[in-house]
């Protein structure tokens, strides 16, 4: 794959490829040791020769270059962008409506549930429906839904930890406690609390994961401001007699921004798992829309019969989690080095 | 170290009463009317009266709240709507399944996922290694519920006429039910005593009661039908516990002392064993602990699959039906043992770590 040339064999010391990919789940949990490290010098890698011959990269030039030289990463983002493009283009290259019941279409001999076939390439779902062309459809809804809901989540979340950050004191103590309070919840079980008080619909959905996830934005941003606050910059700036707004604004959330990038990318796969998830359990995307978790729900039971009903769909799931965990993982390499000491 | 567990301990109790909080509001932001979804929509004026004063629901919000928390310290969770039982005892009859379900789960990922890691570790960028994290990447990509339906598709439908066929729902074959062990033992209980309630309570753990009483056949079919939802459940978990286990035994293995140990000529196995295994783990511990949260949440999607009849069933059963109460006695319950399971983890870490305490 795209791999650099001749950059291979100064892929760092001790395999820096993979290691820094582990604590994806403890972080995606806890938080802010991504930040408390990030804060240092991209200084981790062993720069390669042209890297030392050439003119000084900017430090998103140097990210670009270290992200392209792991496999993973890059298989992470050729999966996503695949399926970006499938779901930009969605209606033109589904070949039949996902919502038409095929059956009660004149000059047809199809019938609910059939095997796959070669102008049904996935078969036919229990209202003969054309199973491919849902699958295609579902992404246009899990991808926007995965991403705003990560969007959403860093947005509030982002904001929480900042002001609890940058003014401490009782606001802080407050505003932490309540994302305690937040953890203290199993995710899926207080997802599935809020999504049902809110009713079944898609944006309930968006709102109960995001609210699940906020935590872990906010903590990241609050260790960031926290960090960052000490460092000379910044007080040189206060002294300077810049505004809170504008230290908050052109010195702090510019030096936050790596790791809500990569945890942010990471938390798309979640935010998709977990969607995926409620609306399996009949709280989200309602029929006849062609979601995944809920076209897994409508057919589950028939899974000893019509396998290909339940196969495909989650697939589809597990591909497009996989993809951007893949992507989140080679981001955090790229963006993060010190965590690959 | 005590005045470390004191410090824990008293972060813990605002989540707690964050919590009580919470679950209390819960069936209050609904909104609707509590009375007319309970006893129906042509419910009369007279006798929403009634069912309001009954339940305390024409006090104030606070006084409802100090009742709520009164009862919850007596251990009264409120009355089941559906099944017009006290919550306690729904939730006392749904548990022992899903504790099973979830301590099998949890040993599973345990057993396979620490020993996965430090293969990977000890045979770095190996093929074992690059096996296991493919393994762990598409571990924690997994939707459940989709791997609960592949694995029943795979061992009932497609190995299901060979030796490796499993069931793919319910806790026992049909026409199989165990007898209580005390049954079995010739004891006779009384319905209301503790004692009773308690051996009543045990005997629900399937693979106990089926051991204890020496219940062959049934604890064959138990572990049978254990398999494939456990299996489900501890992928997360698995793929976790591997990723972080590894990662942390390299960091370990870098280290000087490791290279002393090295030095003087202890072997690698014996250097993994003896030198580097006991400080890498401290981190897993903490993470095992966090995957509980993952698999109670998972329990109510594996219950589904596997057409269990556990606390995650119940849950959403309740969701279904409008059963607050069981709703709100449920998740206090599963959220308040998530808190103190890793309150418990925390002061293990800090007493298996000191330089945790003097954080």
């Amino acid at each position: 794959m795209g791999a650099g040339s001749g950059g291979e064999q100064a892929g760092g010391p001790g395999g820096a490829d993979s290691l820094a990919s582990q604590e994806a789940a403890q972080q995606r949990r806890t938080g802010d040791s991504v930040t408390r490290r990030s804060t240092g010098l991209a200084e981790g890698d062993e720069p390669s020769d042209d890297e030392l011959l050439d003119e000084p990269l900017s430090v998103w030039r140097l990210a670009m270059r270290r992200f392209f030289r792991r496999k993973l990463g890059v298989l992470g983002l050729a999966i996503v962008t695949l399926l970006a493009l499938v779901a930009l283009t969605a209606p033109i290259i589904a070949p039949y409506d996902p919502i038409q019941q095929l059956d009660r279409v004149e000059g047809t001999d199809v019938a609910r549930r059939d095997a796959p076939s070669a102008e049904h390439l996935l078969g036919l779902d229990s209202n003969a429906r054309d199973q491919l062309s849902r699958i295609i459809y579902g992404a246009r809804l899990s991808l926007p839904l995965g991403v705003s809901i990560v969007l959403a989540a860093i947005i509030v979340g982002a904001s929480i930890g900042a002001i609890a950050g940058f003014f401490g004191g009782w606001l802080d103590t407050i505003l932490m406690r309540l994302m305690d309070v937040i953890l203290g919840f199993p995710a899926l079980v207080l997802a599935i609390a809020i999504a049902y008080v809110l009713g079944n619909a898609i944006q309930n959905v968006l709102i109960a994961v995001a609210v699940v996830t906020l935590p872990q934005y906010a903590r990241v941003m609050r260790a960031s401001v926290l960090s960052i606050k000490e460092v000379d910059f910044v007080a040189a700036s206060e002294a300077l007699g810049a505004s809170s707004w504008r230290m908050l604004r052109t010195r702090i959330l510019p030096n936050a921004l790596t790791p809500l990038i990569v945890l942010g990318t990471l938390g798309i796969a979640g935010a998709i798992l977990e969607a995926a998830a409620l609306s399996f359990l009949g709280l989200g995307a309602q029929p006849p829309t062609p979601e995944w978790g809920s076209m897994l729900a409508q057919e589950y039971t028939l899974i000893r019969t019509y396998p290909h009903l339940v196969i495909y769909p989650g697939l589809a799931i597990m591909v497009t989690v996989l993809g951007f965990n893949l992507l989140g993982d080679g981001l955090r390499d790229a963006l993060d080095p010190s965590l690959n000491e | 170290m005590i005045g470390y567990a004191l410090k824990r301990i008293s972060t813990a109790i605002p989540v707690l009463f964050g919590v009580v909080v919470a679950v209390f509001l819960l069936p209050r932001v609904v909104g609707g009317d509590p009375c007319r979804s309970v006893l129906g929509p042509r419910a009369t004026a007279a006798s929403c009266q009634q069912f309001a004063e009954a339940n305390g629901l024409d006090q104030p919000v606070l006084q409802q709240f100090l009742t709520y928390i009164g009862n919850i310290f007596r251990g009264d969770f409120g009355e089941s709507i559906k099944f017009s039982r006290p919550v306690m005892e729904v939730l006392f009859e749904r548990l022992p399944l899903t504790a099973e379900l979830a301590l099998s789960a949890l040993l599973l990922a345990i057993a396979v996922g620490i020993p996965l890691g430090v293969a990977a570790a000890r045979w770095h960028n190996s093929p074992v290694d690059v096996a296991t994290m493919a393994f762990a990447n598409v571990g924690v990509s997994m939707p459940i519920f989709w791997l609960g339906l592949m694995l029943s598709y795979l061992f009932a439908v497609v190995l299901g006429d060979t030796w490796l066929a499993l069931p793919p729902t319910g806790r026992f074959s049909a026409g199989l039910s165990p007898q209580p062990f005390y049954e079995v033992w010739g004891w006779t209980i009384t319905d209301t005593s503790v004692g009773g309630g308690l051996l009543r309570f045990m005997s629900r753990f399937a693979i106990f009661n089926t051991v204890v009483s020496g219940q062959w056949t049934e604890l064959k079919d138990a572990l049978q039908h254990l398999v494939l939802p456990t299996v489900a459940l501890s992928t997360i978990p698995m793929a976790v516990i591997a990723r972080m286990t590894r990662s942390s035994l390299l960091d370990v293995l870098g280290q000087d002392y490791v290279r002393t140990a090295a030095a003087k000529g202890a072997r690698q196995p014996r250097v993994i064993r003896r030198h580097a295994l006991r400080n890498a783990l401290l981190p897993v511990v903490t993470i095992i602990g966090l995957q509980l949260g993952a698999l109670l949440g998972g329990a109510v999607l594996t219950e589904t699959i596997f057409s269990l009849a556990g606390i995650g069933t119940a849950l959403f059963d309740a969701i279904d039906t409008r059963d607050f109460p069981i709703v709100q006695g449920f998740t206090l319950f599963i959220a308040s043992t998530y808190v103190v399971v890793n309150l418990l983890v925390d002061l293990s870490y800090g007493y298996l770590d000191p330089r945790v305490r003097l954080q």
